[in-house]
């Protein structure tokens, strides 16, 4: 059968495979599910059945040339990538492959400030140098927005032996950049092009949505599949344009990534790659009404603010992706994370996250109309219930960095543990977040400022889950030994 | 030949009823519709395969889920009915002549076309120039009015299909304010003996309690549903089931009835030990 978006090598290799009734002298123990009876009950023999590890008929994630292979270059040719890797380590494993495969020990890396943790990650492994872009900060919403182009060159100008620039595609919020000229002048300027699109997997397979990395002609796109793409948690796909080297990307994968990678989340990619291929842009269409839809009916109920496209400058603003519903809540007097948790706790209603000033809703391929109804009225049920004042809310989510090292130096260097309030201007060693998002409030390497530690007391007092310190009440922080680096 | 339909009430226990002939099948946006003709119960319509109601005991229900609030609210005049594509409950209502206006909210308007076609008994008062008919979620609609009925009538599916958002928290606290100072909900309360329901009839009365001032329970014998053990819940900003009945002024409006009368209005609220406790363990 000739190869096209209709087939799923993968998954039609396990039905096979099922259907052959191999025996198991193989791992995983569980040999099918019976070994572990509670959880074959659990989760069902279907599933536990096609829990096996790589064999010949099922080819091998780290050496691919069949089944998994194939699978591949279906997703390579859905995306319009020259490849496409699998990933079975979540996004942050794509991610940090990207960077690791662009630069090296002392390199530069030109990337905005509000990146996902994983970046930062990778250059603690690699020993690259960033270089920040700022993205500016909306004040009103108190949202970090893109990088304007005019920062980007500056920057480029500033750091002319910068190996490559990451871009968010679009951020959390649903916010882009002008990719298209950012990659124009990276290239320009010899520089590889990345983009994070943990958030943009469905701007693919969209009508009147944000191009997309490879649309745009980036070098590497780290890409969620699991978000709005609807396979399992924790798959996720790399994308690599013409002028990468497969081979030594697949190497430098090989380097973190397992060498058991699940059936589950291989054959759930293929399978929703399929499923996006043929149906996406009817799927994705509807998903953007829905959003339309809820964004009018959440405006009309008074004080929040739902944004969309009004928000697009040219600049820092250069598209916006209307699938994100982010609502804006400081007008009805309550942080993000108050209706965040309010929504959670009375109304049993789990959104993606909530920040100081606003809530995100995650749409996607499996919503309805009346889920987004009970969204809606809870939101109205909220404000009749908990409206209060504005005042004291703070609002500014974006605080500029002063790196004083690199994430590397600062991450092994000679550390000891202060008390939060003795740590103001000495350089931190280890990461501060708020999960969800997951964007640093400090990354290893950086100064501790005021503004940074009434940002972490603030967002604690708010109920935020802060995470990344070894300390894991975030009384201490871990700060450079003075004289160390 | 045998004909039956058959619908599981556990996953270990059904219900069947002999069918002479499959009147109607068909699938709208929502769920799939069908209507029988039975020996023993007549026509009945479900949805999905659940039993929505028979011409033979769908009065109990429909007295039941009307009259109660109106033997106790002095002066009804705006109502706002969700779900109720059967007709039964406008039916009822619009045997009150001071009632002003009835908004009827179904979010599937084949139903509504099905049960004119094959259940007239029941969707007869449709025409009733007093009500106005809405096809949206019941959720949406009642977002938006305030302070703007004196009744709500929840006549929902289960929870476990389109009617899940009917019985949500967001769902009574929306419905307290589309109500008047003295308003009343009642709402379809499930059933308290197999688990399952049981469990949905917890959480229904979580959230209204959490509403209302005053939410009761009252029951009904209905015997084509589940356990044939039915509840109602009665939630109300002022007035109490009980002590605000007037007896004399409903039995003077000489309104005849199968099943509810004010004596037994007075009985459906002793509910059993079990059910009590069940209700009890979910209230503040």
């Amino acid at each position: 059968m000739p190869l096209s978006q209709e087939r799923a090598p993968i998954y039609e290799a396990l039905q096979e495979f099922r259907r052959k009734r191999v025996v198991p002298f193989d791992v995983p123990g569980h040999k099918r599910g019976r070994g572990n009876p509670e959880l074959t009950e659990f989760l069902g023999e279907k599933c536990v059945s096609i829990d096996v590890n790589s064999m010949k008929p099922l080819d091998n994630l780290c050496h691919p040339v069949s089944v998994i292979r194939e699978a591949e270059e279906l997703a390579a040719e859905a995306f319009g990538a020259a490849h496409a890797f699998l990933m079975v380590g979540g996004t942050t494993s794509a991610v940090q492959a990207m960077v690791l495969s662009a630069v090296h020990q002392g390199d530069k890396i030109i990337l905005p400030r509000n990146v996902h943790r994983s970046v930062v990650g990778a250059l603690v492994l690699c020993g690259a140098v960033p270089v920040y872009v700022d993205p500016l900060c909306d004040t009103r919403l108190g949202i970090p927005l893109g990088m304007r182009l005019q920062d980007v060159k500056d920057a480029m100008d500033r750091h002319p032996d910068a190996k490559a620039i990451l871009v968010n595609n679009p951020t959390y919020y649903g916010i882009c950049s002008d990719l298209r000229s950012i990659v124009k002048l990276g290239h320009e300027r010899g520089m590889l092009c990345l983009a994070d699109e943990a958030h943009g997997t469905h701007f693919y397979f969209g009508d009147n949505l944000p191009v997309s990395a490879m649309a745009a002609g980036a070098d590497l796109a780290a890409v969620s599949m699991h978000k709005s793409g609807g396979s399992l948690t924790q798959s996720s796909l790399l994308l690599a344009g013409p002028a990468m080297s497969q081979g030594q990307i697949r190497q430098i994968i090989n380097l973190t990534q397992t060498t058991s990678a699940s059936y589950l989340l291989l054959s759930s990619l293929d399978i929703s790659r399929r499923n996006l291929a043929l149906r996406g842009r009817e799927a994705f269409r509807r998903v953007s009404d829905m959003a339309e839809y809820a964004r009018g009916e959440i405006n009309s109920i008074g004080g929040y603010y739902a944004f969309s496209r009004e928000l697009i400058n040219g600049e820092s603003v250069y598209d916006f992706d209307i699938t994100k519903l982010s609502v804006n809540t400081l007008d009805i007097g309550l942080a993000g994370i108050e209706v965040y948790d309010l929504l959670r706790d009375e109304y049993d209603i789990q959104i993606e996250f909530g920040d100081l000033g606003n809530i995100l809703a995650y749409l996607s391929i499996g919503d309805r109309l009346r889920e987004i109804e009970r969204l809606v009225g809870a939101l109205a049920e909220i404000r009749r219930h908990y409206r209060r004042s504005r005042a004291g809310l703070l609002c500014q989510e974006y605080i500029e960095p002063t790196v004083i090292a690199t994430p590397q130096q600062a991450f092994y260097g000679e550390k000891e543990s202060l008390p939060l309030e003795q740590t103001l201007g000495r350089v931190c060693t280890e990461f501060v977040m708020c999960y969800p998002p997951g964007i640093p409030v400090l990354a290893p390497g950086e100064l501790i400022t005021e503004p940074i530690l009434e940002y972490i007391r603030y967002a604690k007092e708010k109920g935020c889950s802060m995470t990344g310190p070894e300390d894991p009440e975030i009384l201490h922080l871990n700060v450079l030994r003075k004289g160390a680096c | 030949m045998e004909f039956w339909f058959s619908e599981h009430h556990t996953p270990h226990v059904r219900m069947s009823i002999r069918v002479d002939r499959q009147l109607y099948s068909g699938k709208s946006e929502f769920q799939r519709i069908d209507v029988f003709e039975s020996p023993e119960f007549g026509r009945f319509l479900t949805l999905d395969g659940y039993m929505m109601l028979t011409e033979k005991d769908e009065f109990i229900y429909h007295e039941m889920i009307t009259h109660v609030p109106m033997a106790v609210h002095p002066h009804v005049r705006d109502v706002l009915v969700i779900g109720a594509g059967d007709g039964g409950v406008i039916r009822e209502l619009t045997r009150y002549p001071d009632i002003e206006h009835i908004d009827m909210v179904e979010i599937d308007p084949l139903v509504v076309e099905v049960c004119k076609k094959y259940l007239p008994k029941t969707a007869c008062r449709f025409d009733d120039p007093r009500v106005s008919l809405h096809f949206e979620d019941g959720l949406r609609f009642v977002r938006a009015p305030e302070d703007a009925y004196d009744l709500i009538i929840v006549d929902s599916t289960d929870p476990f299909g389109p009617g899940e958002g009917l019985f949500t928290k967001e769902f009574y606290g929306n419905c307290y304010k589309a109500l008047r100072e003295d308003g009343i909900l009642i709402n379809q309360h499930e059933s308290p003996f197999y688990p399952e329901d049981a469990a949905a009839c917890q959480r229904a009365h979580k959230n209204i309690v959490q509403s209302f001032p005053i939410s009761r329970v009252y029951q009904a014998h209905i015997p084509t549903y589940p356990s044939g053990h039915w509840l109602f819940g009665f939630a109300s900003k002022r007035y109490h089931p009980l002590k605000n009945l007037d007896e004399t002024r409903w039995n003077l409006r000489g309104l005849s009835c199968k099943y509810y009368t004010t004596t037994l209005h007075k009985g459906a609220f002793y509910i059993p030990a079990y059910v009590e406790e069940l209700l009890r363990d979910v209230e503040p």
